[in-house]
């Protein structure tokens, strides 16, 4: 038994409890926030995983920017508990069903992994692997042209965001 | 050396096969996907997206580190600027519905199914 393990443990749980408060919470608001423990548990397994960069990533833009946006909308909308329960219709029923059944399928695909420890980073590894600076430089030689289409992504979507929700133009 | 350099690394040694990582990111896929399916509020079944997205990032990191590649650190970072983009324009989509219709339960916006 040793520390990695322990965390992985402490964070695989966690997470998956967060995720299932998400799913069954009745109230959006309580989703919400569910949601926002879910993605700081994400991020430290994200750190055992050795990528620092996208853990502190996770934190800012989700945890940070998008949940900020999901809780604003919340409270604008004024949005309470459902009233009803609303009934079971047959999509929801086989949509949930498949959705468990996937889940069975994937795995046992991916039981027959093998399930040793991976290989060692090695010294140097370990010094440069999932820090900022390797990062960026593989954005900025091999992932230019997507990185650029990223920036126009946004800014469509920044615009887009404003024509979509605006009353009158 | 040889001795050295393993007593050097032993304490950093991984320990938890990536095989786990994969099957707890199959299980919160699996579970943003059932949301997905079974809540009837829009913003929940945003958030359920989220989780989704989440697992596939926690699958790419997975194979980043088993393979001791970056380009599996530069994917996720494209997929949370996607992610970004989705929320800002599902979000302004919610809002509008919600004007025109006074609800955001999914069941009740269907005029394109008829």
């Amino acid at each position: 038994m040793n520390i990695e393990l322990i965390l992985f443990g402490a964070f695989a749980l966690l997470t998956l409890l967060s995720a299932g408060t998400v799913i069954f919470a009745r109230s959006p608001i309580n989703s919400a926030m569910a949601l926002v423990s879910t993605f700081f548990f994400l991020a430290g397994l994200y750190i055992l995983l050795w990528a620092h960069t996208v853990a502190v990533l996770q934190v800012l833009v989700y945890a940070g920017a998008i949940m900020v946006l999901f809780l604003f909308v919340i409270m604008l909308l004024n949005l309470g508990e459902s009233p009803t329960r609303g009934r079971p219709t047959l999509a929801r029923i086989v949509g949930g069903a498949s959705t468990v059944g996937l889940l069975v399928v994937l795995g046992i695909a991916l039981s027959k992994l093998p399930s040793g420890p991976p290989p060692s980073l090695g010294l140097e590894g370990q010094a440069t692997f999932g820090t900022m600076a390797t990062l960026g430089q593989v954005i900025f030689t091999q992932w230019l042209l997507p990185f650029e289409a990223v920036s126009l992504l946004l800014l469509v979507a920044m615009v887009g965001a404003v024509v979509v929700a605006k009353s009158r133009i | 050396m040889a001795a050295q350099v393993v007593a050097r690394e032993a304490p950093n040694r991984p320990m938890v096969p990536i095989s786990y990582y994969l099957l707890l990111a199959a299980a919160l896929f699996c579970m943003g996907m059932f949301g997905v399916m079974v809540r009837r509020n829009a913003l929940v079944i945003f958030m359920c997206v989220e989780l989704m997205l989440n697992a596939a990032n926690l699958t790419f990191l997975a194979f980043a580190r088993m393979h001791g590649d970056s380009v599996g650190h530069v994917s996720a970072f494209f997929v949370i600027a996607v992610a970004a983009a989705e929320a800002a324009i599902g979000l302004a989509i919610v809002i509008a519905v919600f004007r025109s219709r006074g609800s955001v339960l999914v069941e009740d916006i269907r005029t394109m199914k008829h």
